[in-house]
């Protein structure tokens, strides 16, 4: 067995029992470690340390940039590289590119949500460890996994393995990582 | 305070049996169970009655749509109705209807969302699956209402040989921007909705291809924390952008119409009255789809009576404001003093034409949405389906009122014509109609076409602070 270990897993039945596990990684001091669920748990944000996510600011720039470019581009077509004469109005004024620029604001904002929750998410990944193991399997179903990376200072394998037993996590198990 | 009140104590009583709220899901058996039942028909075998629906939507959509298609674009816009005074006929009609059937899903899944009806997990994501089909089929008529289809990227901004540039003043130049976003943005929002349950069919899946196909379009999704912390933030932004976009797209069909100096069309309620029109008529298909799926699909105690109850009652009410602004139409027709206004809506009723698609529309959208008021009708759902059906062909009566009965008499006599469909108008709605159906049929079957992981998270299972979600004693810190 050349294989390092990536990490312990552990299963909980509810959430309830997931989210106070949790509380007590936190609290055992433990800095590299998740938590997966089926779907996500009101509280578990707070648990984890999580601050306000940054998808919005993607979304944001991405809207703001796209409605900034329409502004641009429509004075440069209609005002600059072609003037055009519309009903004796101005050449270029702010109301006239609302609507285009207002529209690909939420197209850019759109694409930014998309795109800034995958790029935070790290997301596609082709490989990750965990999807390996059977049991990691139930995630997406009924069961809530605590996972405790090798690589946290504190992680021990006999004691970090006795802490999630004694937080009640079933079907505990090392995760290999394949070199 | 002589008596303190003990809030644990009071949190115990249960409300009285009116104010108690109906479970999301009826006989709800678990968090296991429910995944097992949302991923069924996706998982299972093809059943007769989808084959029995299939092959007649795949014909339309394989055969007819293309003849139709090709045949006007190899021809003309000629061999359609469309002929002066009338140029704009069945085409824009559909062209506003289709458009009107993708407004109520969004509205369904993205601003239920934002204010925290529970209950739209179940439903949010046809409603989504509705809006992206019917917007692609919305997008196609514009495209090739132009006559010469091949020209159609002069209407982008693109640099081209001859030096020109769209003109972006027009409503109907933001029509071009407003469907394109739109379906965009609404199949984002259903993509993004489905990488959790992508995620789940794969981990559930028995075939190697299966796995394969699902683990390509679930991108290694784990559901860790972290995961669902942006998830979370990004759908909740999606949300909002979309509900943005079923005010915006709808009132931006309504300007193409308002902007114009046509009696009939030359209201300032034309943008309100499209996307009110648009969400009324969603909701009919809406009823529709979701009854007979229901149904056919067994999932009675997923999609409940009171489900259905609800998506009725805002059929009530959109139907409702639709009634209003019909009222306030004619009122201002009248109010007005125009003569060329009070003949085009004097002619909706009493014309010697069409006057029969006027009453149709008074009859459907004003008279049959009133049966909604009654709570046995809006328990049956052979009633609520008849109705969903009546909705839907009473809106398209109303585009076809409002875009065909405001030109065939225009200002001078000597203009006024009449617009019959040819068959290669009913043929291209037929395929139009063919198209929906069967990529809606393929999302049914292949797709998961409930949230299983929003419903999980709605139920007392998926609540941390529920004695079903393992409460603790004492809670949490």
């Amino acid at each position: 067995m050349n294989e390092k270990i990536y990490g312990l897993m552990a299963e909980f039945d509810t959430p309830g029992a997931v989210l106070h596990a949790a509380e007590k990684v936190r609290d055992a001091g433990y800095r590299h470690w998740d938590v997966f669920t089926p779907f996500p748990i009101h509280g578990l944000d707070k648990v984890m340390g999580y601050r306000n996510s940054n998808v919005g600011w993607v979304s944001l720039f991405m809207g703001a940039g796209a409605f900034f470019s329409v502004v641009v581009l429509i004075w440069f077509a209609n005002t600059f590289d072609y003037p055009l004469i519309v009903g004796g109005k101005p050449m270029f004024s702010a109301p006239m590119t609302f609507v285009p620029s207002y529209i690909m604001l939420i197209m850019g904002a759109a694409v930014g949500a998309l795109v800034g929750m995958l790029g935070l998410n790290q997301l596609p990944r082709l490989h990750n460890p965990l999807l390996a193991k059977k049991r990691f399997d139930l995630v997406t179903r009924d069961r809530f996994v605590i996972v405790i990376g090798a690589n946290d200072e504190k992680f021990s394998g006999p004691e970090t393995r006795q802490l999630l037993e004694s937080l009640g996590g079933t079907y505990i198990e090392t995760v290999e990582e394949p070199e | 305070m002589a008596e303190s009140i003990n809030i644990e104590e009071l949190k115990k009583l249960a409300p009285p049996a009116e104010l108690r709220r109906a479970p999301v899901i009826e006989g709800n058996q678990g968090l296991g169970w429910l995944t097992d039942k949302l991923s069924a028909f996706a998982e299972g075998k093809v059943p007769g009655w989808w084959w029995l629906c299939f092959i007649p939507a795949a014909f339309a959509a394989a055969v007819i749509f293309p003849i139709c298609l090709f045949y006007q674009v190899f021809t003309g816009v000629g061999v359609w109705g469309n002929n002066h005074p009338v140029m704009w006929g069945w085409d824009i009609v559909n062209f506003i209807w289709w458009v009107g059937v993708a407004h109520a899903g969004t509205l369904i899944s993205a601003l239920l969302f934002l204010t925290r009806q529970h209950w739209r997990t179940t439903i949010g994501r046809m409603a989504e699956a509705m809006t992206v089909f019917s917007v692609a089929m919305a997008g196609l008529y514009p495209a090739i209402h132009v006559g010469r289809a091949w020209f159609d990227w002069f209407m982008f901004p693109i640099p081209n040989s001859n030096g020109l540039w769209p003109q972006f003043r027009s409503p109907l130049m933001w029509d071009v921007f407003a469907v394109n976003t739109y379906l965009v943005v609404s199949s984002l929002f259903w993509f993004m909705g489905m990488i959790p349950d992508f995620a789940s069919m794969r981990d559930r899946s028995t075939t190697r291809i299966r796995r394969l196909i699902f683990s390509f379009l679930a991108m290694g999704w784990t559901g860790s924390a972290w995961q669902w912390h942006n998830y979370e933030k990004a759908y909740v932004v999606l949300c909002g952008l979309c509900t943005l976009l079923v005010f915006t797209v709808s009132s931006i069909v309504g300007l193409d119409f308002c902007t114009a100096q046509i009696a009939g069309w030359h209201a300032t309620i034309f943008p309100l009255y499209f996307v009110i029109g648009a969400v009324f008529c969603g909701f009919g298909m809406m009823l529709l789809l979701l009854i007979s799926l229901r149904k056919l699909c067994h999932l009675e105690n997923i999609i409940t009576r009171a489900h259905i109850e609800k998506v009725a009652k805002l059929t009530l009410v959109s139907g409702l404001i639709i009634d209003y602004i019909y009222l306030m139409e004619f009122f201002i027709a009248w109010y007005s003093g125009d003569p060329y206004e009070r003949w085009v809506f004097e002619h909706r009723l009493f014309g010697h034409t069409y006057l029969v698609f006027g009453w149709m529309l008074i009859g459907i959208n004003v008279g049959v949405t009133q049966l909604l008021w009654f709570k046995k009708i809006r328990q049956n759902l052979v009633l609520l389906f008849i109705i969903g059906l009546l909705i839907n062909l009473g809106m398209w009566t109303e585009r076809f009122v409002i875009v065909v009965g405001s030109l065939y008499q225009e200002f001078l006599p000597a203009n006024w014509g009449k617009y019959t469909p040819t068959m290669w108008d009913v043929g291209l709605f037929i395929g139009t109609l063919g198209a929906f159906f069967t990529l809606y049929l393929l999302f049914v079957k292949f797709l998961p076409m409930i949230p299983i992981s929003e419903v999980k998270g709605v139920l007392p299972q998926g609540d941390p602070h529920h004695p079903l979600g393992g409460q603790r004693k004492g809670g949490h810190s």
